[in-house]
């Protein structure tokens, strides 16, 4: 689905990403973890198409289709989904508002026709319940005074409505009590399908037990060192980052 | 010669009916228009607009009138889908063929009618020119020359079923045309009324309005006024308007300016009362080397007394903002609560918004607000939209959507917020709802 090579990425001339090699195949989850400042939110910004991440080598291709000139938009209308780390507040657009045109502009540009209101509402109720969030929820302005949890929950509401092929989670954990986290992770565990995939970029192991992930790549200083199954990501758990650190000195 | 002498020159051929006071009110408008000519960049309010473009056009003062519109080919300018009183004015004269007005209901009629009609005679003398700032160049020149416009009055008790759409057409076929309607808006207590004001042109010479509208609200009234700024690329309006609220009366005016070569909302309201309510709000969208200003002034005469005054700005291209606030608390008038604000996003390094907020308060136990912003879109949460797959324009529209909701979800009219949306995404260029 998602194949990424030798990716080398600058932002404000100086290289953050230094030769990434990734590939995701359908049906698969796979974890980023790395120590802050690794370059993790990099490759979830870049991917998605953030203007101000310069590609200096290398190539990211989806489905077999070379995708690192496109807009952001054209990368969603693609298929992939990014849960922001931060997610932005907009005050006067609602949350409704907001799902309704993602989906309908999304559906303009793969020349479908629009989604009938009774269908959107259906498919809102149902993720809604999905998430335990409530409907009223659905009427406040995009993320303006929501707490860090709701604000998550959101994202992941998003991601059930647009039902993308790739979902990348960008710290999705962070700011989650234990609770959210569960009903968060349930909503991931659900969406996931044979064509689909999951890319979970995390700090902590915490999200992997509630996620679990087939594969677990280690980020550190732009590269990925280090690659295995979930077990790693106990591992980096009990052990933290240096031992890494050191391998790679040594 | 020039528009003032020309104007000056030809008041003499004027038709002057009515009675000798009225003669006598129009006389002396005009030698204080003589006296002022038209504003000049001079005047502390004109500092930012400049009229000079527009009187050095040679304006038709007394268009020659075929009134052989059809209803359909005018019915595009009334806000859609709304049930409606309406009157219709085609270069100043009013269109009775067009007007759909109510039948002994309610007292809306045509100016120059109730001008001649004895029972509106106490109503008129009491109310007609009576809050127009005496020494203002422009709405004397309209008391001079205006000889129709709307006059509605509602009687104390009763509430307007339906709100009335004022709609000024200008043909202007041969040549440039100046206009100067005047309106007469007295809502009596406890009574109500919802006004919806246009002024359109429909021909592509240039069109000068200068338009004068006296509201007077008694007690518990409540008025909500509209009007429609979405003229021709040249046209200009200037709109002169003046209120005079009683105790517990409630008014809002409220903009929508999205064309036009420039126009002048000239706005002041008086609170001779307690406990009221007066609300200025405006949405501008323009491009091109429009202009768009809001000139407002508040005059908390009374104490306990609120005014909210909120104007939303976006301005892309050339074109230009001012607003211009002034709000003035009177020793007496304790207990004040005035609000002003005026947010404005600029859309190209060309684009220019002015925000003069003042205030002067000579009482000491008020609550007195003002805030001016002038920004840009903000580039994250347009990524953000992006990434969810709604592309940049769109993405724009519903960011400019989302800037101005404040004021546009107040709109009591639902079929007019209906429009205002769909012009709003006209004029962004997109083809797309913003509501739920």
């Amino acid at each position: 689905m998602l194949k990424i090579k030798n990716l080398h990425v600058n932002v404000e001339g100086h290289e953050i990403l230094k030769g990434i090699n990734l590939e995701i195949k359908p049906g698969e989850i796979h974890a980023i973890m790395g120590p802050n400042g690794s370059g993790k939110s990099t490759l979830a910004s870049v991917v998605t198409g953030n203007e101000d991440y310069e590609v200096t080598e290398g190539e990211i291709i989806m489905e077999n289709e070379e995708i690192s000139e496109l807009a952001p938009e054209e990368r969603a209308h693609k298929g992939i989904f990014l849960s922001f780390q931060y997610p932005i507040e907009i005050p006067g657009v609602s949350v409704m508002n907001f799902v309704r045109t993602a989906i309908n502009e999304t559906r303009k540009a793969r020349k479908q026709e629009k989604m009938s209101g009774k269908e959107m509402l259906k498919l809102m109720r149902e993720n809604a319940a999905l998430l335990g969030i409530d409907q009223k929820f659905l009427q406040r302005s995009l993320n303006e005074g929501f707490s860090g949890g709701e604000k998550k929950r959101n994202e992941i509401f998003q991601l059930a409505m647009m039902d993308p092929k790739l979902a990348i989670l960008d710290e999705t954990d962070s700011g989650l009590d234990i609770d959210a986290l569960r009903v968060v992770a349930d909503g991931v565990n659900k969406l996931r399908r044979d064509d689909n995939a999951t890319l979970l970029i995390t700090h902590y192991q915490r999200l992997l037990d509630y996620i679990v992930p087939d594969y677990v790549h280690v980020l550190m200083d732009g590269k990925i060192v280090k690659t295995g199954g979930k077990e790693l990501a106990l591992k980096l758990e009990d052990k933290g980052y240096d031992w890494l650190k050191e391998m790679q000195n040594a | 010669m020039d528009l003032k002498d020309k104007l000056i020159s030809s008041y003499s051929s004027l038709e002057n009916q009515g009675d000798k006071e009225l003669l006598t009110i129009r006389n002396e408008a005009l030698k204080i228009f003589e006296t002022k000519g038209f504003p000049t960049k001079k005047e502390e309010t004109w500092r930012y607009t400049s009229l000079r473009p527009v009187i050095k056009e040679d304006y038709n003062l007394f268009p020659k009138t075929e009134q052989n519109l059809s209803f359909e080919e005018i019915e595009k300018y009334l806000v859609d889908d709304l049930d409606a009183y309406r009157m219709i004015f085609v270069d100043g004269v009013f269109s009775e063929k067009l007007s759909q007005l109510t039948e002994d209901k309610f007292e809306v009629s045509a100016l120059s009618a109730a001008f001649q009609n004895e029972k509106y005679e106490e109503i008129i003398k009491k109310h007609f020119n009576k809050i127009r700032p005496q020494d203002d160049s422009l709405s004397a020149l309209n008391t001079a020359f205006s000889r129709e416009g709307a006059f509605i009055y509602i009687k104390r008790g009763q509430a307007l079923d339906k709100p009335v759409q004022l709609l000024y057409l200008s043909t202007a076929n041969e040549s440039a045309m100046m206009l100067q309607p005047r309106n007469l808006v007295v809502i009596g207590e406890n009574a109500q009324a919802k006004i919806i004001e246009r002024h359109q042109s429909l021909n592509e010479n240039p069109v000068f309005t200068n338009s004068v509208t006296e509201i007077f609200a008694d007690k518990y009234a409540v008025v909500d006024y509209y009007k429609i700024q979405k003229d021709k690329e040249n046209s200009t309006l200037i709109d002169n308007t003046y209120v005079d609220q009683a105790d517990n009366s409630n008014v809002s005016i409220q903009t929508f300016s999205l064309g036009g070569k420039l126009i002048r909302n000239h706005w002041k309201a008086a609170q001779n009362g307690e406990r009221i309510d007066t609300t200025f709000k405006g949405v501008t969208l323009l491009n091109g080397k429009q202009q768009v200003d809001h000139v407002t002034l508040v005059h908390h005469a009374q104490p306990n007394n609120e005014s909210h005054q909120d104007f939303k700005g976006m301005f892309d291209d050339k074109s230009k903002g001012v607003f211009d606030g002034y709000i003035l608390v009177d020793k007496i008038a304790q207990k004040t609560n005035g609000y002003q604000k005026s947010d404005n996003i600029l859309l190209s390094d060309r684009a220019i918004a002015h925000a003069k907020p003042q205030l002067e308060i000579y009482a000491d136990d008020v609550l007195c607000s003002h805030g001016c912003t002038v920004g840009q879109v903000d580039k994250d949460a347009l990524r953000y939209l992006r990434t969810r797959g709604i592309p940049q324009k769109e993405a724009y529209a519903l960011m400019m959507y989302a800037f101005c909701s404040s004021v546009l979800t107040s709109v009591t009219i639902p079929e007019l917020q209906k429009n205002a949306d769909a012009w709003i995404a006209a004029k962004l260029g997109v083809d797309m709802g913003f509501h739920d």
